[in-house]
């Protein structure tokens, strides 16, 4: 079982690699969309991303408002 | 005509398969300029059958096969309108929509949907229509119409309950989520899944395996199995209709076209 710091830095590099920035560059705190400048159908890859990668389901109402990592990381963490 | 290219798709006719493709900025909507060369298509297709094994359907436009109905042209079309003729205007749509639907679901020919992003609403009930739905592994479900008071009107859910019975219909419905691929392929709307930017090889290498098989059983085993829902789908468009009335609609379409967030399919 993972750990909330563990997804967290997991959710960290996806995002990291899917918007091809360098590893490190995204803090836990960090508004991705203020940060990555996302738009609806990138949010939709992402999310699709992080489904696939923690092999879970995380309905759109339950991060519908999450703007931060370390939010977005504890509700993909209720879903492990 | 073996090939077209229009304003909002084009297809092209090669060795019995023709492949459809959907390319209309920004998301492949459905209105009104897409539907008449879908009908377009329809007709088309129905010359070609004799010489015709299989149909892909697929969007050229990155990150979407199809977003679904064009609400921002359905608002701003029906707003200005009296009840009667707003209403008498959307019946209008849904008749000719579903036509084409019946049409592509009947088809004698065997259809497949290539699927790949957001495939939502209206997009979702063409996909539908279709035989076999190949998805990429990045693609994503939904049928949204709740936030609008509105339920699913091109024939989305008399047909995905004939394909896959009531219960995940009320979870896409209920919940107005949008689901992954893998679970789409777990209840069973989707037949194969593909890697990242592999759906259309994949569609076109069982096409080609589909064409090995007798075309006069083919027809038959399609026309067996598949029956096209036609008593539900008609009590569909009145029920679109009902709802399609209330002026709450009217309301949630205008708060959705005016809005810019990440997630405007979400009520």
């Amino acid at each position: 079982m993972r750990t909330l710091e563990q997804t967290t830095r997991e959710v960290l590099d996806l995002a990291a690699k899917h918007f091809q920035l360098p590893a490190g560059s995204l803090e836990p705190a960090d508004d991705f969309f203020k940060k990555l400048g996302i738009d609806s159908l990138q949010t939709l890859e992402m999310l699709s991303r992080i489904e696939n990668h923690f092999g879970i389901e995380l309905p759109d109402y339950e991060v519908q408002g999450v703007s931060d990592f370390k939010t977005l990381a504890e509700r993909i963490q209720s879903r492990l | 005509m073996k090939s077209f290219s229009g304003k909002t798709l084009r297809w092209e006719w090669r060795e019995s398969v023709i492949e459809l493709t959907l390319d209309h900025e920004p998301a492949n909507e459905i209105g009104t300029a897409m539907l008449a060369e879908l009908e377009k298509f329809a007709a088309a297709s129905t010359t070609l059958t004799p010489e015709t094994s299989v149909c892909i359907i697929a969007s050229a436009r990155k990150s979407v096969f199809s977003a679904g109905a064009d609400l921002r042209e359905l608002y701003r079309g029906a707003a200005p309108l009296p009840e009667k003729e707003r209403l008498a205007g959307i019946r209008s749509f849904l008749e000719r929509i579903h036509a084409v639907l019946n049409a592509i679901d009947a088809a004698p020919f065997v259809t497949i949907a290539a699927v790949h992003g957001v495939c939502f609403g209206g997009g979702l009930e063409l996909a539908l229509a279709c035989d076999l739905i190949i998805a990429d592994k990045m693609a994503r479900f939904a049928f949204p119409e709740l936030r609008l008071g509105l339920i699913p009107g091109f024939g989305g859910l008399p047909r995905l309950k004939r394909d896959l019975g009531n219960a995940f219909v009320r979870d896409l419905l209920f919940t107005g989520r949008t689901v992954n691929a893998t679970r789409a392929q777990a209840v069973g709307l989707v037949a194969q899944l593909a890697g990242e930017g592999e759906v259309l090889r994949i569609a076109r290498t069982t096409a080609a395996q589909i064409t090995k098989f007798d075309a006069v059983t083919r027809a038959a085993a399609k026309k067996f199995i598949k029956p096209v829902p036609h008593e539900e789908l008609r009590r569909e468009i009145d029920l679109f209709c009902e709802l399609f009335a209330r002026p709450a609609v009217m309301a949630a379409l205008k708060k959705f076209v005016e809005d810019s967030g990440p997630m405007p399919y979400l009520p």
